[in-house]
């Protein structure tokens, strides 16, 4: 087994503006995406030789892709994977690079939630008994934080005052990310008093719900250098998917172990030891404030039960150590679920060629994506690493 | 000879009340959660009656209502399939008139009686609806009753029984009227209660040769607390021979009404005493029962007094009118709309669903709901136990309070439950209050409908905290 680093490279990325886009269809939101990445590759869209589509509610096929872009005649498959999709859809695009098949190939994750007319996140499910409760993604990870905070002791005012702090943290860095659905400022004290949502979470501890798309233009590290010198190299691609549901009754809701996994194979893969020490910033599936806390230690980021010290610490922030969600993460940059994943990458891509504009970091040599879709119990998570050319 | 060989009730969590804003009578009563129905109320009767005893036994189901939520599809094969009763046993509905209940009592009895079945459960179950704000709405009670009707050990015998059947257009609900009507009252009272059950009583005590006094307790149908008091005198006999009718705390439960007064007689009843239930509606059946050396119930069941006294307020009239949809409110329509269930999955799912099926793995006896092919902790194949769940107690390990998941009572509670003995499962919780639920709460499951999609009312199990007296 010889794993896929340094075996790929990313030669352009490109990434719409999320939010609630009204003005454009997923067609748009595409083209927008894929041309950014073509220009920032220098490449054309004929030089393209196959494509994944990541979209987890918008379309079934890849043939969407090929319409919008007229992409003729290339194969191209549609990747679901949860809210791991995009990093799925370029996983997928990565190993047929790395098994020489293609030379030059396309990953783009779309999503256009916003025509549901809800506002909340409204994705069609097979016909079924329709027993089971109904646990929108809210009420799923407040079970979560519930136990988190009843395991570690937390009284509920600390607990919602770290969570508060993480909410606040990403939306100071959604004020430097343009493209972000939301970029203003946001106090730990507004996010702790926001009305509730699902209890014990509030409404400030929920990403948004957005429309966007994100591209990435992957090839081998030997064609990249013809094209560019700051390409990026993928150092390690770790997908989970959780069998046990809730049903293990030994199970503890204080970490969600597919995180743990995942991360483990990449490091593996990328020949890391120390986390903490080693990874520069990280791109975490934040799609709740407790998620990004339990992610902090299902990472290797922070001991078990010692996250909300290093929240306390400010370890995560732009000045931190190890700073998380440089763009704002799902809380801020918004989560148009099939292009999520992408859009993460396009972060660590933008940050390791010191493209990063004012929230650009000093050192960024190696990132971190983290997704994670599902539910408690029954997570599909994915973990990729980058790094700049040695 | 055939008699009770065991009881049961139900009353529901809520009263609307004195403790009740916006509620315009000094009386309580019982009032079913907006996820309850007949249905889901005879089941939490027939699982009182049915605790601890060997439901494999049980050869017929009849169910008694006037409020089956289908008009075409059988409710008792709802409440044997949550009751977890053999395939191989007779049920019907007994339905339309207010003594259905102890009409089936009847059937049951000449069953029993015939030869043709060992024990026949029997439960009475209803929540009629009152206009908003009128009397019957005020005067009308939710509840169920639940009787095994045996030919040996039994705790009560049956003793005689005397029946009029007569047209009467006294109370009337016509298909697809949500509410009861009643003609006049003074002709109702007159010419309809008092003169039918008036004859009723005499021709029992005539046929079995005994007078007032020979009757221990009467279990006696009426509308409300004073033509109880007033029929009771007129027929002869004395306030402590009469069954307290629980007015102004339970209410008038329709066809449960006078199955659940015979119940709270015999929680009771002296040895040797005589109960008398006599109910009326198009008619009256009498029926007698003769308690034996050692009547009362076995262990674990509440009981109706039990479940009388472990009631709560509900907090307001508007709460109750959005229960019973007498208010349609916006949260409603906020979730995009639900489709249909799918029917050959409700039929596939059924032992899982409404037998509330887990399963215990032969090979390491871990026990997981629902039940898996491959066990989801030794991944033994095909090798397991099935396991009903929906008896057996539970606590919760976590939970959650959502104020989105467009409920009727938001915010749903969301409770991860570990049940005694091994099994987790993600429930709704229903009866709750939000000050009482903590991890650790302990819990009980309780049949419940979800919701009607497509004219289809579909039942699941929820959580509900554990019904000891509170």
């Amino acid at each position: 087994m010889s794993g896929i680093k340094d075996r790929v490279a990313i030669i352009g990325m490109g990434c719409t503006k999320f939010g609630e886009r009204w003005d454009a269809s997923s067609a748009d939101l595409m083209v927008e995406a894929a041309y950014e990445a073509y220009e920032d590759a220098g490449i054309e869209g004929k030089d393209i030789q196959a494509a994944w589509l990541g979209t987890v509610a918008s379309f079934r096929t890849g043939q969407p892709l090929a319409d919008a872009l007229k992409l003729d005649y290339i194969p191209i498959s549609r990747v679901e994977n949860a809210c791991a999709t995009a990093t799925d859809a370029f996983r997928n695009a990565c190993y047929a690079v790395a098994a020489g098949v293609y030379d030059i190939v396309l990953a783009l994750g779309v999503e256009k939630l916003k025509d549901s007319g809800f506002s909340g996140l409204a994705v069609p499910e097979a016909p079924g008994a329709d027993v089971n409760p109904p646990v929108p993604p809210p009420s799923q990870f407040a079970l979560a934080a519930t136990r988190y905070f009843h395991e570690y002791g937390i009284p509920f005012d600390e607990g919602k005052r770290t969570l508060a702090q993480i909410a606040s943290k990403n939306h100071h860095n959604g004020t430097m990310s343009p493209k972000a659905h939301f970029q203003r400022e946001v106090s730990a004290e507004q996010v702790a008093n926001a009305p509730m949502v699902a209890w014990p979470l509030g409404l400030f501890d929920c990403c948004g719900v957005s429309d966007g798309a994100a591209a990435a233009i992957i090839t081998t590290p030997e064609i990249a250098k013809t094209f560019r010198d700051d390409y990026i190299l993928v150092k390690g691609l770790g997908l989970s998917v959780g069998a046990f549901g809730i049903m293990r009754n030994d199970w503890d809701f204080t970490h969600f172990p597919e995180s743990v996994r995942a991360s483990q194979s990449a490091y593996q893969e990328a020949g890391i030891s120390d986390p903490r020490r080693e990874i520069d910033l990280a791109m975490v599936h934040d799609c709740f404030t407790i998620t990004e806390l339990i992610i902090y230690e299902d990472l290797g980021f922070s001991p078990r039960g010692q996250a909300s010290a290093d929240v306390a610490a400010g370890t995560f922030t732009l000045e931190g150590d190890l700073p998380v969600n440089t763009d704002g993460g799902l809380k801020c940059f918004g989560h148009p679920i099939g292009a999520s994943g992408i859009r993460m990458i396009y972060e660590v891509y933008k940050q390791l060629q010191g493209n990063a504009g004012p929230r650009q970091l000093q050192k960024a040599d190696l990132g971190l994506t983290h997704n994670l879709g599902g539910r408690p119990g029954s997570f599909t998570c994915s973990v990729a690493l980058f790094g700049t050319r040695e | 000879m055939a008699g009770i060989a065991a009881f049961g009730g139900y009353v529901p969590r809520y009263r609307l009340g004195a403790a009740t804003d916006g509620w315009n009578s000094r009386a309580e009563r019982a009032v079913a959660n907006f996820d309850e129905d007949s249905v889901s109320m005879a089941v939490a009767a027939g699982l009182d009656c049915l605790a601890g005893r060997d439901r494999g036994l049980i050869d017929g189901l009849l169910f008694a209502t006037t409020t089956p939520p289908y008009a075409e599809k059988g409710c008792a094969s709802i409440i044997a399939t949550a009751l977890d009763l053999r395939r191989d046993i007779f049920t019907a509905d007994i339905t339309d008139v207010l003594r259905a209940g102890t009409t089936a009592l009847k059937q049951a009895l000449d069953s029993v009686a015939a030869g043709s079945a060992r024990q026949v459960l029997v439960i009475a179950s209803d929540n009629r609806q009152g206009a908003p704000r009128g009397e019957a709405e005020r005067n009308s009670g939710d509840g169920a009753a639940a009787f095994i009707i045996s030919r040996d050990d039994v705790i009560a015998e049956h003793e005689g029984h005397y029946n009029i059947t007569e047209n009467m257009m006294d109370v009337w609900r016509s298909a697809g009227d949500p509410f009861v009507r009643s003609w006049e009252d003074r002709f109702a009272i007159e010419e309809g209660l008092e003169r039918i059950l008036g004859d009723a009583v005499a021709g029992y005590m005539e046929r079995q040769g005994i007078s007032a006094r020979d009757v221990g307790k009467l279990a006696l149908y009426a509308p409300d607390g004073r033509r109880h008091t007033q029929l009771a005198r007129q027929l002869g006999f004395a306030p402590e021979q009469v069954q307290d009718g629980m007015f102004g705390r339970l209410g008038n439960t329709g066809t449960a009404f006078v199955p659940m007064l015979l119940a709270a007689a015999l929680e009771d009843a002296a040895p040797g005493q005589l109960v008398v239930a006599a109910s009326y509606g198009d008619g009256s059946d009498v029926i007698g029962f003769r308690a034996a050396a050692h009547p009362g119930n076995g262990q674990g069941s509440h009981g109706v007094s039990g479940y009388l006294n472990s009631g709560r307020a509900l907090d307001s009239y508007e709460t109750y009118a959005r229960w019973r949809d007498v208010w349609v409110t916006d949260a409603a329509s906020r979730r995009p709309q639900a489709q249909s269930p799918s029917v050959s999955a409700l039929w596939r799912e059924g032992d899982r669903n409404i037998r509330f099926y887990g399963a215990s793995c032969n090979q390491c006896g871990f026990v997981q709901y629902p039940p898996q092919r491959v066990c989801v902790k030794c991944q033994a194949r095909d090798d397991s136990t099935p396991l009903r769940l929906s008896d057996r107690p539970g606590r919760v390990f976590t939970y959650s309070m959502d104020y989105l998941a467009g409920t009727t009572d938001t915010p749903l509670v969301i409770a991860v439950v570990d049940f005694d003995g091994g099994g987790r499962a993600l429930c709704m919780v229903t009866d709750r209050e939000l000050d009482e639920i903590k991890i650790g709460l302990p819990v009980e499951m309780s049949f419940r409908k979800l919701r009607v999609v497509n004219g289809i009312h579909n039942y699941y199990w929820k959580a509900i905290p554990r019904r000891a007296a509170d």
